[in-house]
């Protein structure tokens, strides 16, 4: 029985098996002891034709609610320009492999590249690896990074201010790699510095991780922080919202050695969770310690300008298991897809989106203050498009009332405050429509 | 393929712009504190929106990929991917799905995640499938962290030892350190198979598990697999499966039956996702009922895992169904044995027998002799190849080898188009024989020829601005 995607004639299946001199398809796995092979059949679902396929996934579709989304952390709603995925789907750019054999590569090994540059610069750092799976994976492998640098020092202080998933991620990496984890718990929302202090004089820190951007959406003040970090020999771990690197301070300014985060913000979709991709920069003296695949540029031997995969001694097809990453395949499609979105968005357009998100998530929140119906929690504190109120309402109740009203808001967070988003997509007509809702309750 | 030599950053100037943002109809938010600032914007490129698109449609015209041709490259399974994936993935109810929407929000994703672990279930003969790994190494260390997690919660606290074969991919020996194993080697008989006399001593009571791929890194089937299985249960381990080369075993073997408790899948090779150029990837794990105990104690990524890639694998298994699993892996058998017995005279078989879905071949039987810098190695064959529009196989793995050069046909190519590999492959065999050094110099008809890679890592340029 023929099937697209399956050339074979049963004459050219004859004339195979004859030259491999045996009698059926059955007898290529002559050697496969009985007891291993499958006797009854698969109960798995019929074949279906292609048309099939597609009214299977518009039903399984509609399944989904569609709700104008106002919750960030970690995934965030902000607009993709049409030109990605037209450019991302091209045939030569994803259906290839991992760019071993360069002479045949060029477009893959270019646009990492043009990735790594673009990393680099947004996060002021020296040098970018071509991608991780995502944010909280980074993370993970920076962490392992710093213990895998700064010798006999086991320990990583991580501030509870990162993003739930990353720390629960960072956790579990930690757990199995031997990583000690000490959580800095948070103080006014932010990561106080006198208590990584504290912590440092302990000894034995071989990191400190600290977000930018922080799970209640401000933006964090990491005054003092390298210097007394780097006093106890210690690297400066920052996870960022690349997005928001256009405006706020990078790593680079703020004396950071590593930089991670994910890159979703810069246009991917929400995607129910992925791909996303990871990032990760370094300063130049810890690129020889850095995960993941790394390209530069060469000439060939007609002098002509080439891009390989370079510095691949660091990696685990190299080094087995003294590899300090097993990171092979990375989310190279998704470099693609932010090195595109970057590349039309440019400076002033990455400014705008900011901008835009910024003036919506503060308009949206005098909004809900005016409602009477929140608390502040942080007031004062600095912050972008993400931010969290104290709900009078009854949390869960606030945000089944807003879905049934045609929004995703008011997350509860596990400190019982909701946390809400504004990003560039959202009109003003949309975050009327929002407080609207609420105040119907 | 036509050489172009731009770096999107070359192509900007000034006042040029490539997006389109509404105007905003907000007041005004108060600027961050100074401090907080960043001092000067990102030098990002500035750039029209058609610029952008000629940009990367002529960057993509210096790449191959399975659409361009055949890509016969071992232990990556780069088969056809369907384009039907393609649309369904991109959907918008899908797409625009936040991952922290509660699943009465989400009921289709759901559904989907539903189906494929009950179908991988199936087709592999595990309890259950976690989908959060993102990639192959990924299912490893996840699979590998289930291990332990296995005997940690049965107060079995020493097993803190993996014992890894010396055929096996770099990544097992890898994962296996960052999960905090430490790897104890077992070596392969001349016959490419696991010595099942050298695995019993090391099966000590500090032996958490086993990390196997069958068929191994040769292709081969390892033959006393159900008799490890019982050695390594009986010591108390665990047999992990990497599901690397899992493709020649659709709808015949299934490594539940095997012995096997905890594995992985990549999605990306056995269930036709497209590689995209190194991810993204899905490497779902699947585990016996007893393993799935310690799934709630592990969280390795940030949501769940590659949604669109594994809405993609499920497409894909709709197409195939049960009527054509079979069909999958007996192909996939069939076009590498069939390539192994149609270039066995001219390329060294160093084991003979029936393969599975690849085979490796120790270089070219008219060498010259490996050690004769004369003669032509792997990599030149490889890079003839390139010269006669195929993409190489994998070359110098597995480590068994000097010269290994390892091939992986697939099920999606035609007779055809093997028939055509292998003319070319013994057309260059010919080739070596009367003058190596046009296999040395090796490719001419590329965008570029070998790049400098000495020089690339000495002195290493890895972002614009150090061209300048």
């Amino acid at each position: 029985m023929a099937h697209p995607y399956l050339p074979h004639t049963q004459a050219d299946i004859r004339a195979m098996l004859e030259k491999i001199g045996v009698k059926s398809l059955d007898d290529l796995y002559a050697d496969v002891p009985e007891g291993c092979l499958r006797k009854g059949a698969y109960a798995l679902p019929e074949a279906l034709s292609e048309q099939e396929i597609r009214d299977c996934f518009a039903a399984l579709e509609a399944m989904n609610a569609r709700l104008k989304v106002f919750v960030g952390q970690g995934s965030y709603d902000h607009y993709t320009p049409a030109v990605i995925p037209y450019l991302t789907q091209r045939s030569e750019f994803i259906t290839a492999y991992t760019p071993y054999q360069c002479e045949i590569s060029q477009g893959t090994l270019r646009y990492i590249f043009e990735y790594q540059s673009m990393i680099a610069e947004l996060t002021g750092l020296d040098v970018a690896n071509a991608s991780m799976y995502d944010g909280p994976t980074a993370a993970a492998e920076a962490a392992m990074m710093c213990t895998a640098s700064v010798r006999k020092c086991p320990r990583v202080l991580v501030s509870a201010t990162l993003l739930p998933h990353v720390l629960a991620v960072v956790k579990t990496y930690a757990k199995f790699h031997g990583v000690e984890l000490t959580i800095i718990p948070a103080d006014g929302g932010v990561t106080p510095l006198g208590a990584i202090e504290a912590e440092l004089e302990k000894g034995g820190v071989a990191g400190v991780m600290v977000p930018s951007v922080n799970r209640y959406g401000i933006v964090e003040d990491l005054t003092g922080f390298a210097d007394a970090i780097h006093a106890h020999k210690a690297l400066l771990v920052e996870y960022c919202d690349p997005s928001a690197l256009a405006v706020v301070k990078t790593p680079g300014e703020w004396g950071a050695d590593i930089a991670v985060g994910d890159g979703q913000p810069l246009g991917l979709p929400m995607s129910y969770g992925g791909p996303y991709v990871g990032f990760m920069a370094v300063k130049k003296e810890h690129m020889r310690k850095m995960p993941g695949r790394i390209v530069g540029q060469t000439l060939d031997k007609q002098g002509k300008r080439a891009f390989v995969l370079t510095l691949q001694a660091r990696e685990q097809h190299i080094k087995r298991e003294k590899a300090t990453s097993n990171i092979c395949s990375n989310e190279s499609l998704m470099a693609l897809w932010v090195t595109i979105y970057l590349s039309l968005m440019g400076p002033e357009g990455l400014k705008e989106v900011n901008r835009i998100s910024s003036d919506g998530a503060h308009y949206l929140y005098n909004e809900l203050l005016a409602t009477g119906k929140f608390e502040e929690v942080f007031p004062g504190k600095p912050f972008l498009k993400e931010f969290v109120l104290k709900s009078k309402e009854d949390a869960a109740q606030l945000q089944q009332r807003l879905e049934k009203a045609g929004f995703f808001a008011a997350l509860p967070t596990e400190e019982g405050y909701v946390s809400f988003c504004v990003t560039e997509k959202r009109s003003k007509a949309d975050v009327d429509a929002l407080v609207a809702a609420v105040k119907e309750g | 393929m036509k050489y172009y030599d731009k770096l999107i950053f070359e192509l900007s100037q000034e006042g040029r712009k490539g997006y389109s943002l509404p105007v905003n109809k907000f007041p005004q938010s108060p600027e961050l504190p100074v401090q907080l600032q960043r001092a000067s914007a990102p030098r990002l490129p500035q750039v029209s929106e058609p610029e952008v698109v000629r940009h990367y449609n002529n960057l993509s015209q210096m790449n191959f990929g399975v659409d361009t041709g055949f890509y016969p490259l071992g232990s990556c399974t780069m088969k056809y991917n369907p384009k039907i994936n393609e649309e369904v993935c991109a959907l918008p109810g899908f797409a625009g799905l936040h991952p922290l929407m509660p699943a009465r929000l989400t009921q289709g994703a759901c559904k989907v995640y539903e189906a494929m672990n009950a179908a991988l279930a199936e087709i592999t003969g595990m309890h259950t499938f976690t989908f959060e790994p993102c990639a192959g190494a990924h299912g490893e260390l996840t699979g590998l962290m289930l291990m332990r997690t296995y005997h940690m919660m049965r107060g079995d606290l020493k097993r803190t030892k993996v014992i890894v074969p010396d055929s096996a991919h770099g990544t097992n020996p890898a994962s296996a350190a960052v999960c905090g194993l430490e790897v104890v080697e077992v070596k392969s008989l001349e016959n490419g198979r696991i010595d099942v006399e050298a695995l019993k001593p090391l099966l000590t009571d500090e032996v958490a598990g086993i990390m196997m791929t069958n068929p191994n890194t040769l292709g081969l089937f390892e033959t006393q697999i159900l008799e490890i299985a019982k050695l390594v249960h009986g010591a108390g381990g665990l047999l992990y499966y990497d599901g690397a080369n899992m493709n020649p075993m659709l709808g015949v073997v299934r490594p539940g039956d095997m012995g096997f408790d905890i594995m992985h899948l990549n999605l990306h090779k056995t269930f036709s996702t497209p590689h995209g150029g190194g991810g993204p990837g899905s490497g779902p794990v699947g585990m016996t009922e007893e393993v799935a105990k310690g799934l709630s104690q592990i969280k390795v990524s940030g949501f769940h895992g590659n949604f669109g890639v594994i809405l993609r694998a499920y497409a894909y298994i709709l197409s195939i169904g049960k009527e054509h699993l079979k069909e999958v892996g007996q192909y996939s058998v069939l076009s590498a044995n069939y390539i192994k017995e149609c270039l066995k005279d001219v390329y060294k078989l160093p084991i003979e027998g029936v393969c599975k879905h690849e085979f490796v071949f120790d270089g070219l039987v008219n060498d010259g002799g490996h050690d004769d810098v004369h003669g032509a190695t792997t990599l030149d064959v490889a890079k003839r190849l390139l010269d006669y529009g195929f993409h190489a196989p994998t070359i110098y793995f597995p480590l068994l080898f000097h010269q290994s050069l390892m091939i992986e046909p697939t099920e999606t190519e035609s007779k055809e188009t093997i028939d055509a590999f292998i003319e070319v492959m013994r057309k260059i065999a010919a080739e070596a024989a009367e003058d190596p050094t046009l296999l040395q110099s090796a490719p001419h008809n590329t965008v570029i020829s070998r790049p400098d890679e000495t020089t690339a890592a000495r002195n290493p340029i890895l972002k614009y601005w150090d061209t300048l």
